[in-house]
């Protein structure tokens, strides 16, 4: 890496380097059956230049040839963008827990006793489920460097669990699934299990839903998959500085219902998505989004701040290997007081919504989402009566959200980014075929 | 640097000696470059370089794979492999024979599109730029360009030894309309196997997208409900790929007797005039074409319904093994850090007689949907969104609506398409998503085809 700088100084003004490491190992089940057994170890370098003022970029997998990186990210800064910002210097980063030597030393033999405890609960509750399910374990380790002393290292340990069920009756077919994932080892599945377990009692018995407006909750699965896409958008600084986002202009203002409360928080000691600094070596901070019902703030990079006159939050993200974006670590919905349970008991008729299919193609930005119901629930009198199927449903999360009945008081960490309570919506615009 | 050719044939031999019922090495080295713009603004362009391998062994009937990207201690990664498959392995293994193979197939390409100049590409992307930007109310607009040279090795421990060099193209781009709050967006999506000509000269195109993205604020919403529908070549196409194809794939399907029970040959899916191909062979010269898959096996063209009946499904070594069929080369792995799994290639339903005003000639009230936003499945029920729709009122196409979302089960809605058009097209931009797997160059297609009582939902 030091090497890259120094040939980078040559032929550059500035220069960042940012190195990626990874090993990881994977158990994986497929039809009930241990099936694969896999181990990737990669490692990636990215260089960021500025020359006469412009951004050059290339990256190299595998064994890099240093030269031609050089090379090429110097080509690409005749073309690139305006460098608006500088490469931060040295920094103090905070202190973050993220990784547990513990991880590394865990067994083969014990991860595929994990997988088996998985496959056996599913199976000796729903005889006949098929089950596909992973246990992965590894190391992450992030170097960079940058022309203006700037220098960052951590090491972060990662460990999960995935679970997918499929029971199929003739034409009919049911979908469960969870996942758990941590910086330390998980040696007990039951706590992923049991969520599992719930979903296929729920879905039982069938059920079928009216086409109209109706009372909605939405799990914390259906949160990340339905509700939370449109906002990390809107709040993303890039979209507000380019005019687009519909909070850009809302900042102090109640855009939101007061139960409603969103932060970006990369500091959760031992979650995945936690880290002491981004991916341009700014240090980590929590950034108040909304704060009851109330725009706070958006999430920025370094070149993007810059551009809008703001200070970068350290939401610098390099994502598949690419430039920096503006893009959330952990984020964190502030739980309510209401039970699952509670929010059940008070509806006549409505829907659960657990997982949600094709939500992202709607109008995004416009706060539109909408969908094919995968896995989700029929209310009747208070009580969960069965699963719905061909039922479609669309709303518009800024309407929804400016009024919400309650959000729940039990939150939990889904798809590795996002904490969240269940969210009950007053109502939705449910389609249901047949 | 290394070059993967020394490195893959110093494993020829060990590969044969290993201690596994199949033992497979799999090396890439490929260059790309990237030019991403958003709005007016250029936002990253980028070149990268990337090479790597992985083993993969089968010991009674379970794998262990390893992939690297340095090959440092190249030797140990088959026994690790070996290790790996061992304590997987608790049954038989069993893959379905295909001859050992000795060849190097070149990409074809007359001029590699990663060695044309950046400039050239981003005078043409700025062209392209200013005409969405010409017209007025457009709010901002993305375009996504990229290409890539790829050579993959295969070997394995039955004797294969496969070079095959392929180019890709893509150009993705959207024009986002906003007024008074509404947003509406339109887009192009193209692709080829290398050929960067055939991303040039789409000015007349590109404005149209632009416009309609416009013209998409002052339409009107369908009411939801059931309609007979008519989707337009890549739409089909999606239907084809999203709702089916993925059935098609025999990896969901080998291991689960109920699925087997639902997907049996020979049961009638839908009318006589259906018919539904995945062939990465023929045509050649496409996105999902290859004359080798990533197990070695060549290419066939594969009937997955022939005149209505299920005849066929796509498979690997392994799954053809298991389910007693013939392998047909559609295992496939999106780079070097992935095993192949089964997937589609070229993937489109054939030509069928009628015209499109014929198509529409008897439809009272109907909607015309599209283009492609976007589509995603589970098992038999799938989503999918058009890029643009009107309604069709007495056998004419009338006033443009908001873009539709078709949803539905893929069974009943095969067995309603009763109409098939004379006029198959190709679209060539699709990347193909499956677990972690993406983006794999597909292509797909279809004729104009006809659907009836199809579940719309407006937002």
């Amino acid at each position: 890496m030091e090497q890259i700088l120094a040939l980078a100084k040559k032929a550059a003004k500035e220069a960042e380097v940012f190195e990626i490491a990874s090993e990881e190992t994977r158990v994986r089940f497929e039809a009930n059956r241990l099936k694969h057994m896999q181990n990737n170890q990669s490692t990636s370098v990215a260089l960021r230049v500025i020359k006469d003022g412009r951004i050059g970029f290339a990256t190299a997998a595998g064994t890099a040839d240093k030269q031609q990186l050089v090379k090429d990210a110097v080509e690409t800064a005749a073309f690139g963008s305006e460098a608006k910002f500088k490469f931060p210097g040295n920094a103090r980063y905070p202190k973050v827990n993220i990784y547990d030597a513990a991880v590394e030393s865990v067994a083969i033999k014990d991860m595929v006793a994990l997988g088996e405890a998985i496959v056996a609960a599913l199976t000796s509750h729903t005889p006949g489920i098929l089950c596909e399910a992973g246990v992965t374990r590894g190391v992450i380790t992030v170097r960079l460097l940058n022309s203006r002393g700037g220098q960052a290292e951590y090491k972060k340990s990662f460990f999960g669990l995935d679970i997918e069920g499929n029971l199929i009756q003739c034409t009919d077919m049911l979908f469960v699934g969870e996942q758990e994932s941590s910086c330390r080892p998980i040696t007990d599945s039951r706590q992923v299990t049991d969520l599992v377990l719930k979903q296929l009692d729920r879905a039982k018995e069938k059920a079928k839903s009216s086409t109209k407006l109706l009372p909605v909750i939405f799990t914390a699965n259906g949160v990340a998959s339905a509700l939370v896409m449109p906002l990390i958008t809107a709040l993303n600084g890039k979209t507000v500085y380019e005019g687009a986002s519909p909070l850009g202009d809302k900042v102090g203002k109640q855009m939101f219902d007061k139960a409603f409360s969103l932060r970006d928080d990369p500091s959760v000691a031992y979650r995945p998505a936690s880290r002491p600094c981004d991916d341009e070596g700014v240090p980590s901070q929590k950034t108040p989004l909304i704060n009851k019902g109330i725009v706070r703030g958006f999430l920025y990079d370094l070149q993007t701040a810059a551009l809008a006159g703001k200070k970068s939050t350290g939401n610098g993200s390099r994502g598949r290997g690419s430039l920096p974006n503006p893009a959330p670590s952990g984020l964190v919905i502030t739980p309510g007081k209401t039970t699952f349970d509670e929010m059940v008991a008070d509806i006549k008729e409505g829907l659960v919504i657990d997982i949600l299919m094709g939500a992202e193609q709607g109008n995004i930005l416009g706060g539109d989402f909408s969908g094919n119901v995968l896995l989700g629930f029929k209310i009747e009198k208070g009580k969960i009566v069965g699963r719905v199927k061909d039922t479609m449903v669309s709303g518009n999360v800024y309407k929804l959200l400016k009024d919400i009945a309650a959000i729940g008081s039990e939150t939990r960490w889904v798809g590795g980014f996002l904490q969240t309570p269940p969210f009950y919506c007053k109502e939705l615009s449910v389609s249901s075929k047949g | 640097m290394p070059k993967i050719d020394e490195v893959a044939q110093s494993l020829a031999v060990e590969l044969k000696k290993g201690k596994a019922d199949y033992l497979e090495a799999r090396f890439e080295e490929n260059q790309a470059s990237q030019i991403i713009y958003r709005g007016k603004v250029l936002e990253s362009i980028g070149r990268s370089t990337a090479s790597g391998g992985n083993v993969r062994a089968l010991v009674k009937g379970g794998w262990g794979f390893t992939s690297f990207n340095s090959f440092d201690g190249l030797k140990k990664r088959i026994p690790l492999a070996i290790e790996q498959a061992q304590s997987a392995g608790r049954g038989k293994s069993n893959l379905a024979p295909v001859d050992p193979a000795k060849e190097t197939v070149p990409s074809g390409v007359t001029k590699d599109p990663v060695t044309i100049p950046l400039a050239e590409k981003k005078r043409l992307l700025d062209e392209y730029n200013e005409i969405i930007w010409s017209i007025p109310q457009v709010k901002t607009s993305s375009i996504r360009y990229s290409d890539g040279r790829k050579k993959v090795i295969f070997l394995n421990s039955e004797g294969s030894f496969i070079t095959q060099e392929r180019s890709d193209v893509t150009l993705l781009l959207s024009a986002i309309a906003a007024k008074d709050g509404e947003v509406q967006q339109a887009l192009i999506s193209m692709g080829s196997l290398g050929d960067f000509n055939k991303i040039t000269g789409l000015h007349k195109q590109v404005k149209e997208i632009a416009q309609n993205a416009v013209a998409l604020l002052d339409a009107p919403q369908a009411k939801d409900g059931e309609y007979t529908v008519v989707l337009d070549p890549l739409l089909a196409g999606v239907f084809a790929h999203e709702a089916f194809g993925h059935l098609s794939e025999s990896d969901f399907v080998y291991e689960n007797d109920r699925l087997r029970e639902i997907m049996v040959l020979g049961k009638q899916f839908g009318g006589e005039h259906l018919n539904i191909v995945d062939s990465a062979s023929d045509p050649a010269g496409m996105r999902g074409s290859y004359k080798y898959d990533d197990e070695g096996t060549p290419s066939v063209k594969t009937y997955l319904i022939r005149e209505g009946k299920l005849v066929g499904r796509l498979h690997s070594r392994e799954t053809a093994a298991k389910m007693n069929e013939k392998p047909t080369g559609n295992a496939r792995a999106v780079s070097y850090r992935f095993p192949p799994i089964v997937r589609m290639t070229n993937t489109y339903i054939e030509t069928g007689a009628m015209s499109f005003q014929d198509i529409i000639a008897d439809i009272k009230e109907g909607i015309y949907a599209k283009k492609m936003y976007g589509g995603t499945t589970a098992m038999e029920m799938f989503t999918f969104s058009a890029g643009e729709a009107y309604m069709i009122r007495n056998g004419k196409v009338a006033e443009a609506i908001r873009p539709v979302k078709l949803t539905g089960n893929v069974f009943n809605t095969l067995q309603n398409i009763d109409t098939i058009g004379n006029d198959l097209d190709m679209n060539q931009g699709g990347g193909c998503g499956k677990g972690e797997q993406m983006p794999l160059p597909v292509s797909l297609g279809s004729p104009h085809i006809r659907i009836r009582h199809c579940l719309i939902g407006g937002k």
